[in-house]
């Protein structure tokens, strides 16, 4: 290989922080270059850009159901189609973005780099992976622009069976199914290159916390991902063969189906919201600039919520009719299942404790994270217990609290890590002061939106209404508002990053002072990554990482 | 920076990416052969439990389903001929063998014996699903069809040959031609690789042709020994039908021939057993014998069966790709990985048959 050729320099040599000539980025040329591409960065960068577009159509949605609620009737969209987007909105951000978000996107990116590895174990099953994602998504656009979908994301018997939209449901299940595949696919290669492929030095417990994550949240995709395919296989065998399996017409049982796709989807959840965790651990640390209290604990809590998060899927079916002895222990399971994120997040605050904290971009978004992910968390537990959850079942409540875990949680840490990576990725620094005001205006937009939604959960508004009680209509506009508010922060996000790319400066190697060894190789990393083995450290060991004024950035001092 | 990165511009393949100690079979980003070995191992070792979770839904609804309605299991498994199954059952175990044999074989290099294994588990492959097309069509023939399909079974017909078994030989047919020609044109241009990729195609195509006529055969017996049967079906339908029965013909042309000696015991003891619930439940409802009943017996059949037919199809076509590296000489005892890979995922498939076959065929 040519890079071995030449003359080894370490890549930790200092002085050489100048913009590299060659990296991945410029590596080969062309289309083809890309759509062809076996590299894990490549591969990861065009996640980002298809999962990113993925969320702003999504968003398209969000917003014109919000719009739609402004008035208590007569809103703009007729009532199938407010269920046709309340839907779409739904299945988009579940399946085509938060689900290959953080570990299609930036998992592929920095996974092999945080390792110190030159790729992930199987290059091809990775191109694939993103090639299945990409039918997904023409799967769902054919399910959107020939019937339109209206079943709800979860798809529940008998309805999915009966509706007219026959078409859509196929389309759709079957694009769940190819989506269900590329998201095994990534979970099975992130395990394998972590088992397998680490250098020497690169113990267990060396790992950078994202790692951990990553991990624990292949283990669920790759354990839980395979019954939503078959239960999506058997759906759309009761669509095409009738096989009445989920149909009660036909002595089958709709219970089952819900037993079935919880079964994966609350797994799903931590599959969404366990990478965030990593991310925030990564932020924490870094720009407080103190290694992360509780390394262990946080290690171990990542691996505990994938174990418990199989045993508690059934607190979504408290009102669906099972046994009592089963619905009182999936709700003492779910109890012990917001333990473990409970730890993570003591550890986060200890992390912060006499830190020196630099408040920039990424780390503004992991406190938003920290403050949105406990208030999603803990309306958690009313929904786990019994009593309440039979009044709050299917209302804005439930709306609320899953807003404040997905996007409190995961959008928010995922922008982080955008943000805090985006310089490694690109080679760019993005205007500081410009993130900043995005995070605040999506913080305040956020808690604007979903806020109200917990009030009139309490209240008994119902969720999926096209229409609703006048009383509940100064609660749903100020959540319009909102949703506007915070639309309008996505959006200067967005203009932030992409300016930099325009006329950002160029990005030292470490702009932040971390001690993971993504900041080790160039911004952006060479083709191969490394030209020559790293050196393992402590990847939370920040004491010979100092600031040079010379780069703009930190280097280490050995 | 620029010192180490300013390498002339390589290309995106991995091959030209080698150290030079990277022999072609190792994938560039792996340092040697045990790391690529261990990493392809464990890579099909969790997609193997993938496999196992995605099968172990549909055995969660058969143990639902059996466990709610036992009788239409009874009553519906006697239209399973156990003959075929138990065949099929024989045909793959003895491919997990071969295949078994093959792993050994490219390790020791013996690379004749190799394309012969994998030539074997091919052609048993074949034979299964053979067998399997003549036990489809012929349940279709009778309308034993999943779901809001099934038609009950009035007895006093074989089932009309509707041509369905033809359908399904079709693909095979042509396929087995296009062997036979390329079979033929390895000998014309006497090329020692493509004739020993021709001939095992040959012989599997050939193979599937013996699978249907084997099947067929033990179907027709089946059908022709009814009549001293009749007496235990008679018990079975009388309890079970209200609709009127004509029961001069056998309904169950698909019960074995010779299981004379064995099933009828079988039989009437199902019936006894479906009596007993008939008298207990005594409602119209409680009839199996229709499509909310034994019609979701066979939605089972069909997806279990059906999807583990997908796996061997997929096995098939990983199988063939062996034997095209295997002709070109490609394993050694450094490089066998995909044969082994694809090995454990044969004996999985192998596996899952197991299971099916008496819960399926063997339910007393
Ligand atoms: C921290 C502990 C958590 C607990 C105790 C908890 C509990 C619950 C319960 C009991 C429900 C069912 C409410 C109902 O339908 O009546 C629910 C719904 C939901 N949760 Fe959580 N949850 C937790 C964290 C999360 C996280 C981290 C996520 C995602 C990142 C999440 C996403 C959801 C979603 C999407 C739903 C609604 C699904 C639907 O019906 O469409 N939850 N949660
Ligand atoms: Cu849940």
């Amino acid at each position: 290989m040519s890079v071995v050729d030449r003359p080894i320099v370490s890549t930790e040599t200092a002085g050489a922080d100048s913009y590299p000539e060659h990296h991945f980025l410029n590596h080969t040329k062309g289309v083809l270059s890309w759509a062809l591409t076996l590299d894990h960065k490549r591969i990861g960068l065009m996640y980002l850009v298809g999962v990113m577009a993925s969320f702003a159509l999504g968003g398209m949605f969000a917003l014109m159901i919000r719009i739609h609620l402004w008035n208590f009737q007569d809103g703009w969209l007729d009532n199938k189609t407010y269920n046709q987007v309340f839907t779409l909105h739904g299945a988009i951000m579940v399946f085509l973005f938060i689900i290959p978000s953080i570990p299609a996107a930036l998992g592929n990116f920095f996974l092999p780099i945080m390792l110190g590895t030159k790729d992930v174990a199987f290059p091809r099953l990775n191109l694939s992976s993103f090639y299945l994602w990409v039918t997904g998504l023409i799967l769902f656009l054919t399910a959107l622009s020939v019937t339109g979908l209206d079943t709800g994301w979860t798809f529940y018997t008998p309805y999915s069976i009966e509706t007219q939209k026959g078409g859509a449901v196929l389309a759709a299940t079957f694009g769940v199914f190819v989506l269900g595949f590329s998201s095994i696919f990534t979970g099975l290669n992130f395990i394998v290159t972590i088992n397998t492929m680490r250098p020497p030095g690169m113990t267990w417990f060396r790992m950078p916390l994202f790692l951990w994550a990553t991990y624990a949240t292949s283990i669920i995709q790759v354990l839980a991902t395979p019954v939503l395919g078959i239960t999506v296989l058997l759906l759309s065998a009761e669509r095409l063969l009738g096989i009445g399996i989920f149909d009660p017409k036909l002595n089958g049982d709709p219970v089952t189906f819900q037993h079935f796709f919880w079964f994966y989807s609350h797994p799903a959840v931590y599959i969404m919201i366990l990478p965030a965790m990593g991310i925030i651990s990564e932020l924490m640390s870094v720009h407080c600039h103190k290694g992360i209290f509780g390394y262990r604990m946080i290690a171990y809590s990542s691996i505990a919520i994938a174990l418990f998060g199989f045993l508690v899927w059934g607190h979504h079916m408290f009102t669906s009719g099972m046994a009592d002895v089963t619905t009182v222990v999936f709700s003492a399971l779910t109890f012990t299942v917001s333990i473990p994120s409970a730890i993570k997040v003591f550890n986060w605050l200890g992390t912060m404790y006499q830190g020196t904290v630099s408040l920039n971009t990424p780390m503004l978004y992991a406190l938003a994270f920290i403050f949105l992910f406990t208030i999603g968390g803990l309306t958690g537990l009313p929904l786990g217990a019994l009593s309440t959850d039979m009044h709050f079942h299917d209302t804005y409540f439930v709306v609320a609290h899953f807003h404040y875990v997905m996007m409190g949680g995961t959008l928010v840490a995922f922008l982080g890590g955008v943000f805090h990576w985006w310089p490694k990725m690109t080679g760019r620094m993005f205007n500081d002061k410009l993130g900043m005001v995005s995070a605040i205006i999506v913080f305040i937009g956020f808690n604007l939106t979903f806020l109200p939604q917990f009030v009139l959960g309490t209240r008994g508004m119902p969720r999926r209404y096209a229409t609703y009680l006048e009383e509940f209509q100064d609660l749903h506009r100020l959540s319009t508002v909102g949703s506007l508010i915070l639309g309008f922060g996505l959006v200067t996000a967005l203009v932030v990053l992409l300016q930099s790319l325009v006329n950002g400066k160029k990005a030292p190697r470490n702009p932040w002072g971390g001690a993971t060894l993504e900041w080790m190789c160039s911004s952006p990393p060479p083709h191969d990554n490394f030209s020559s083995a790293p050196t393992v450290g402590d990847p939370y060991d920040f004491s010979k990482i100092e600031y040079d004024g010379r780069v703009g950035g930190y280097v280490r001092k050995d | 920076m620029t010192a180490i990165q300013d390498t002339a511009p390589h290309t995106d393949h991995a091959h030209d990416d080698h150290h030079h100690d990277h022999p072609s079979w190792l994938a560039h980003h792996f340092d040697d052969a045990e790391q690529q070995y261990d990493s392809g191992k464990l890579g099909m070792w969790l997609f193997l439990v993938t496999e196992v979770l995605f099968f172990s839904g549909m055995f969660c609804a058969y143990a639902l389903y059996r466990n709610r309605n036992p009788e239409v299991f009874e009553f519906c498994s006697a239209f399973l001929n156990e003959k075929l199954g138990a065949i099929n059952t024989g045909v793959l175990l003895f491919s997990s063998l071969t295949m078994a044999w093959a792993v050994r074989a490219s390790q020791l290099r013996q690379h004749t014996l190799l394309v012969g294994m994998l030539a074997a588990t091919l052609a048993c492959a074949a034979m299964f699903l053979g067998v399997k097309a003549v036990e489809y069509s012929h349940k279709w023939e009778l309308g034993l069809l999943p779901g809001k399909f099934y038609v009950a079974q009035l007895g006093g017909h074989h089932g009309d040959p509707k041509g369905y078994l033809e359908t399904l030989c079709v693909v095979p047919m042509i396929l087995t031609v296009l062997s036979a020609l390329y079979y033929v044109y390895s000998w014309v241009v006497n090329s020692t690789f493509h004739k020993q990729v021709a001939g095992p195609l040959l012989v599997t195509g050939l193979c599937f042709f013996v699978g249907v006529f084997l099947g067929q055969t033990l179907e027709a017996e089946a059908a022709d020994s009814h009549g001293g049967e009749h007496a235990e079906h008679h018990m079975v339908q009388g309890h079970v039908d209200h609709a009127s029965h004509d029961h001069a013909a056998a309904e169950h042309t698909e019960h074995p021939a010779d299981g004379a000696a064995a099933m009828p015991v079988v039989v009437a003891s199902a019936g006894e057993d479906v009596k007993v619930m008939k008298e207990q439940l005594a409602t119209p409802d409680a009839d199996v014998n229709q499509k909310s009943m034994a019609g979701l017996f066979f939605s089972i059949y069909y997806c279990m069966t059906g999807v583990h037919a997908i796996h061997i199809l997929g096995g098939m076509a990983v199988i063939t790709w062996l034997i095209v590296k295997a002709a070109r000489h490609e394993f050694h005892e450094q490089y066998f990985g995909p044969v082994d890979n694809v090995g454990l995922y044969w004996h999985l498939v192998d596996f899952i048959w197991i299971y099916l076959f008496p819960l399926l065929y063997l339910i007393t």
